[in-house]
């Protein structure tokens, strides 16, 4: 099976198929005998073909948002809302078949590829007990499947690397075998934590590059959760924006990082070193702490534009702008 | 490989060789002599002297040492004063139970240990992990004479399972060695479980944290097979060392398992021998002893490489 038979061409139907739906999704976690929430109303879809970025910094939920799709949140956790993976409801379902959906229907790309890896298993025997779980392979078509797993991803004598462990490769070849690893099973949907901010920035470029074109070959749709807003505006089509657990705009990437509304993703721009000419601006003020969130818009503390109306929590849809959570939103096209 | 290993049996000399010299030096400090045993109170001065010189004690103490010394490489111990036979002779007739009593206690508490640090450490905080810990703690708190004694109480006078004591040798019948052998190994082996439990439950605890288990749940294995072959296998590999550890610590606790339990090891047997001032035969026996635990350890040390292939040995 190769992985080009079943590449069907993006966007040959009127309206694409939506994988992934996330309906005021939250996730809380029992701190202290209480439950607090990490992440409020977060909602988006992602559609088959179609790369779509989680932007935030660190602390803003994106992460813990990825763990609660993939159905693995921390121990102990809340995670309400809806969410649907390819039109059916997945918090409902029982642990172990929650559980049949990772890897067959959900690919995921961590962060970091050596702790990600097993770091005492052989490569290929990772690979083959997910082909062999998910796909009911034997253990020696699992293997050659793995060989040209490798092989499309760009690892050369892929073989001999079945029979190494991870601690023998370089970053850039760990990330191509957690990419092989995720794609394996020919999920629907990918998920790819950071999976260049552990990397050097020649092999990011040369990694991002590799995840367009697996996009592309194996038509997947892709969250792509980041706190760089050059991948998501090389890579991604449309960015959900996150602060303090919550989504505060949605738009396409080209509009989020050439013109975006909501005044905390222009501060993220205008954070971002560009030409090196200009002066960098940093968002004063630091992020609040998780369960001591203002009131009315969690932005507004630090925001410059926020009046006695933020006092009120903007929606989602219904504010002056749809998909900017602002009761003031930044209409004026700028650079 | 060839190499290391090579240079792991020299380095064995020089860790065997200071037990020995301090064998050596208490025996011949300590007051009373094979020459007094044997003769009695009635012995005169002139028959005591004669007696010495016959057994080469009446030579200074560094001719005395090197002469055993070199014995050890012509594998001539000298012989056992009270057997009158060769302790090369004497020592397999009692090490072969010492060994194996020490291998069963070291399997069986490294299965205890690990088993009951996988069920305590995912029951985290639970009243299942509670039980757990709590009776690790008691276990590592008894004596294993006493809970050698429970055991006894238990398990061969009150439910009958097991005999009393005495030795059956596997060439008997591998049940009635088994039965001979269980309760002496579990009593040696209760405390290294109960340290291995505790070992084995908070390196499991950090494994289960590891992002690699994220990835093998993310990759849609069963739990079972997370825990069973992807999360035990690195969990273990600390074990390994409270396992070294526990093989020298029971290799001297055989001693009182073995009067116990009326085994004829090489504990019992070494306490009888320096009872009768044996000196070749404690000799003997200590440097039975340092050797096996030394060949132990080294195998220990091989076995990291067969669970962590990061590691290589050259």
């Amino acid at each position: 099976m190769s992985p080009l038979d079943m590449t069907a061409a993006p966007g040959a139907g009127t309206e694409t198929k939506v994988v992934l739906e996330a309906e005021n999704l939250g996730v809380a976690l029992p701190i202290d005998g209480k439950y607090v929430p990490i992440t409020t109303d977060v909602s988006f879809s992602v559609r088959r073909g179609e790369a779509v970025a989680l932007v935030g910094e660190s602390g803003c939920g994106k992460s813990m948002t990825a763990s609660a799709i993939m159905g693995l949140p921390p121990r102990g956790a809340k995670v309400t809302g809806r969410l649907r993976i390819n039109g059916r409801d997945v918090l409902d379902l029982s642990p172990k078949r929650r559980r049949a959906l990772c890897g067959s229907e959900i690919g995921f790309i961590f962060q970091e590829p050596m702790t990600a890896l097993h770091p005492t298993l052989r490569i290929g025997r990772q690979m083959t007990d997910t082909l062999c779980h998910n796909l009911g392979l034997s253990r020696s078509a699992a293997m050659t499947r793995a060989a040209e797993l490798l092989d499309l991803v760009g690892i050369p004598r892929p073989k001999d690397i079945l029979k190494g462990y991870v601690h023998q490769l370089s970053g850039g070849m760990r990330q191509r075998v957690m990419i092989a690893l995720a794609l394996s099973c020919d999920p629907s949907l990918v998920i790819a934590d950071e999976p260049t901010t552990a990397l050097d920035v020649t092999i990011q470029a040369q990694v991002l590059d590799l995840m367009e074109k697996m996009r592309r070959e194996f038509d997947v749709a892709m969250l792509f959760i980041t706190h760089d807003l050059e991948v998501v505006g090389d890579f991604c089509d449309r960015a959900v924006v996150m602060y303090a657990g919550d989504v505060v705009e949605t738009a396409t990437a080209a509009e989020v990082t050439r013109a975006p509304h909501h005044p905390y993703t222009r501060g993220l721009i205008d954070a971002v070193p560009g030409t090196g000419l200009e002066r960098l601006v940093p968002i004063g003020g630091s992020v609040p702490q998780i369960g001591a969130w203002p009131e009315g818009c969690r932005f507004a503390p630090r925001c410059s534009r926020a009046t006695e109306k933020c006092a009120i929590r903007p929606p989602l849809e219904g504010a002056p702008m749809p998909d900017v959570r602002c009761w003031h939103p930044l209409t004026e096209e700028r650079t | 490989m060839l190499r290391y290993l090579a240079k792991r049996f020299l380095l064995i000399l020089p860790t065997i060789f200071v037990p020995l010299i301090m064998v050596f030096l208490l025996l011949r400090l300590a007051p009373g002599d094979p020459a007094g045993m044997m003769l009695g109170d009635q012995a005169t001065a002139d028959q005591l002297a004669a007696l010495r010189a016959e057994l080469g004690l009446d030579q200074p103490l560094p001719v005395q040492f090197l002469l055993w010394l070199k014995g050890i490489f012509t594998l001539d111990l000298g012989n056992s004063i009270f057997f009158r036979e060769p302790v090369m002779e004497v020592i397999p007739r009692y090490a072969g139970v010492t060994i194996l009593l020490t291998l069963v206690a070291l399997t069986l508490a490294i299965v205890i240990g690990v088993v009951m640090g996988v069920i305590s450490a995912l029951n985290r905080n639970n009243p299942v992990d509670r039980g757990v810990v709590t009776s690790a703690v008691l276990g590592i708190s008894l004596p294993e004479f006493w809970f050698a004694l429970l055991l006894i109480f238990l398990f061969s006078v009150t439910l009958r399972w097991f005999p009393v004591s005495g030795w059956t040798p596997p060439s008997a019948g591998l049940i009635a060695f088994g039965a001979s052998i269980f309760l002496p190994a579990l009593a040696l082996g209760i405390r290294q479980s109960a340290l291995m439990t505790r070992m084995m439950r908070s390196s499991m605890l950090d494994v289960m944290d590891e992002p690699y288990i994220t990835t093998a749940r993310a990759q849609g294995l069963p739990e079972r097979k997370v825990i069973g072959s992807y999360a035990m296998r690195t969990a273990s590999i600390p074990v390994l060392t409270v396992a070294g550890l526990a093989a020298g610590y029971m290799l001297g606790g055989a001693v009182a398992i073995e009067i116990v339990f009326a085994l004829p090891g090489l504990g019992r047997m070494l306490v009888e021998a320096v009872a009768r001032r044996d000196y070749p035969l404690v000799e003997g026996g200590v440097l039975t002893i340092s050797l096996v635990l030394a060949v132990l350890n080294l195998v220990i040390d091989l076995l990291y490489a067969v669970l962590d292939p990061r590691i290589r040995y050259q």
